[in-house]
């Protein structure tokens, strides 16, 4: 179970509402995945001219928004769009973004950990995006970050796990739920992420680019729960030799 | 500053790149085909004759990539023609200086005007459009204009005469998010020949104005081509290369290409080196595979039987709509036009097309505070 700012979520699956074909494809989705928290971005609302066809079905589906900053490049922006989040969405809730590199969106560690800061400060409940850095972390944990999210891959390219040796450092020291976001391309990526103990994972393009997004979302469903009940079971260790079910010292036993 | 493209570009033999662009095998094709980061000799050889064989491979693969990066959206808008007085003499253009047309500039409140009929038709992305003339459509009519657009709109883009790093500095402040500025062609002779007065017969300050804009921290850059002028491969190979150069020095801009095909106006000149639908395709694909987070634009000077063909395929913006000349929205709608329009959709229609087509037309994602 995923604990946020006392919250707690059954779902170990949040997901990001782009690249979807329509907002009837975007509610579906969202439905067979059994998410309980998206993430939109601010820019993307048209809040001026009332006009926006995802925020009212996301808010009737009763899911919990979390508005987020992508576009700001420097944390001075991300500061703006998150008191328009809180304003506009009655939420304090932020997934803070903050990518200076248009090219690979990936994130900008110094400007994230001095935008962290000052949201703390505002009163914020922060989820930064960051790069699997344990060190940064362990930094946004102490600014006051509800949770980490770092990166599995660069955002959008469905890699899986490429930072995996950063990530279960970041896992094994963290306090706070880490949650990874970004680059998961498949179910079994999501499930991967969860056995090895992140509390949550974050999926939006493998969902939204699949030719068939609401089954793909029920694959992702399943893969989490999948994963979610292995860690909690106690996942046995690797090991290089084979070990017979019935060893044939047995009988030593009998003796 | 640091030499621009102006000085690489100077290192370039047009002649050169026009032979490697003809010399790639079908197996060059195909192994550039074959991988995910391409190089300049990658899209070389995509565009090359060879690779025409190749054209259903390359454009599904041109698909994936678009719909991974960009998921099934396309962003809208409409351009918005302020001026059409020019003081450059080109000769393929409607709006060129010696061209006897009925000259406007709008006021305050024509402005204003057409841009609550843009926001009638739900358009939210403008780009601004004047002919070049810097005398009276320079920094001091941006500054009166720029601020009463920006009210109406999430998104300024902005098609205007090149300018200097210090003007786009300030731009960036009045609230542009985008610059276009189009090289039209990268063959000297050519570009010589066709722009014979004003400003725009330096080839050099044209050549360097994206690294103006790098500089000066513009969030969008948009470089283009007017294909028909000079050889296609070539300029394409030209502009690729000025596409790697831009990418590798400014980081934190967008890059947005246009592929604009010569059309006829009332200049009225041959086109020399017309480009087919064929390999309008092979191109717009080709830039695609060579960068992934590339925005294409696609206006309405194409017709709508190609634009709902190759908008699915790898084009992120287009325009719908489109009046090109000053007023045309609603001030005065009988002014001559830039040059005419094949794709004549109102927006409404256009974006009742994209969904049946599977994606989601966009009018809005970005926001005013970003990138100031």
């Amino acid at each position: 179970m995923l604990t946020l700012d006392g919250v707690q979520l059954n779902s170990a699956l949040l997901l990001g509402t782009g690249k979807f074909a329509s907002a009837r494809q975007l509610i579906a989705a969202v439905e067979a995945s059994g998410t309980e928290l998206v993430t939109l971005a601010m820019k993307r609302l048209d809040l001026q001219h009332q006009s926006d066809d995802i925020l009212a079905p996301l808010q009737q589906l009763g899911v919990r928004l979390l508005p987020n900053t992508s576009g700001a490049k420097t944390a001075s922006e991300a500061l703006f769009a998150a008191e328009l989040a809180r304003e506009a969405l009655g939420t304090n809730w932020l997934k803070l973004e903050i990518h200076p590199d248009p090219r690979y969106l990936l994130p900008d560690p110094i400007e994230t950990l001095q935008a962290a800061r000052e949201l703390v400060k505002r009163g914020f409940v922060v989820l930064p995006y960051c790069p699997a850095d344990p060190v940064l972390c362990k930094r946004l944990e102490e600014a006051g970050c509800a949770a980490v999210m770092p990166l599995g891959a660069p955002i959008g390219s469905n890699q899986g796990l490429q930072t995996l040796a950063m990530l279960e450092i970041i896992i094994e020291q963290a306090s706070v739920p880490v949650i990874i976001d970004a680059g998961l391309g498949a179910p079994s990526h999501a499930c991967q992420a969860l056995e090895l103990g992140a509390s949550a994972v974050l999926v939006n393009t493998a969902i939204a680019s699949a030719a068939d997004p609401v089954a793909m979302a029920t694959g992702f469903r399943l893969a989490c729960e999948a994963g979610v009940y292995a860690r909690h079971s106690g996942l046995a260790a690797a090991c290089t030799q084979a070990q017979a079910s019935s060893p044939l010292t047995r009988f030593l036993e009998t003796l | 500053m640091m030499a621009g493209f102006f000085a690489l570009w100077q290192q370039q033999s047009w002649e050169h790149q026009l032979l490697q662009s003809r010399s790639y095998t079908l197996a060059q094709a195909r192994q550039a085909l074959g991988k995910t980061r391409l190089n300049l000799q990658d899209f070389q050889a995509l565009i090359s004759p060879a690779a025409e064989p190749l054209l259903p491979m390359l454009a599904a693969k041109a698909q994936q990539f678009t719909r991974q990066r960009f998921g099934r959206i396309q962003q809208l808008f409409a351009p918005l023609y302020l001026s059409n007085l020019c003081a450059n003499e080109c000769s393929y253009c409607g709006f060129s200086m010696s061209q006897k047309v009925k000259r406007r500039v709008l006021s305050a409140e024509e402005v204003e005007i057409e841009c609550l009929a843009l926001r009638k038709c739900g358009i939210d992305q403008v780009l601004i459009v004047t002919g070049e003339h810097e005398r009276k459509v320079g920094m001091p009519y941006f500054r009166q204009m720029l601020p009463l657009i920006r009210r109406h709109f999430s998104s300024l883009m902005l098609e205007v005469q090149p300018l200097s790093e210090a003007d786009y500095r300030e731009l960036r402040q009045l609230g542009v998010d985008a610059v276009m500025v189009y090289q039209e062609t990268y063959q000297q002779a050519a570009y010589q020949r066709y722009h014979l007065k004003g400003q725009k017969a330096d080839i050099g300050w044209r050549l360097d104005c994206p690294d103006r804009l790098g500089s000066a921290g513009v969030d969008k850059i948009g470089i283009g081509v007017l294909f028909g002028l000079a050889d296609w491969r070539t300029d394409a190979s030209f502009l690729a290369m000025h596409l790697l150069y831009l990418q590798q020095h400014y980081w934190q801009s967008r890059y947005s290409l246009s592929v604009p095909r010569i059309r006829p106006c009332s200049g009225g000149i041959e086109v020399p080196y017309p480009l087919s639908d064929k390999h309008l395709v092979q191109l717009i694909c080709a830039f695609r595979l060579l960068s992934p987070s590339l925005e294409i634009s696609l206006s309405t000077r194409e017709r709508p039987e190609l634009r709902d063909q190759l908008v699915p395929i790898a084009i992120t913006s287009s325009s719908a709509g489109s009046s090109t000349r000053p007023g045309g929205y609603a001030v005065d709608p009988e002014a001559l036009e830039q040059f005419s329009i094949d794709d004549s959709r109102s927006p409404a229609l256009y974006k009742q097309r994209l969904q049946q087509l599977g994606l989601a037309p966009v009018s809005k994602d970005w926001e005013p505070y970003l990138g100031r």
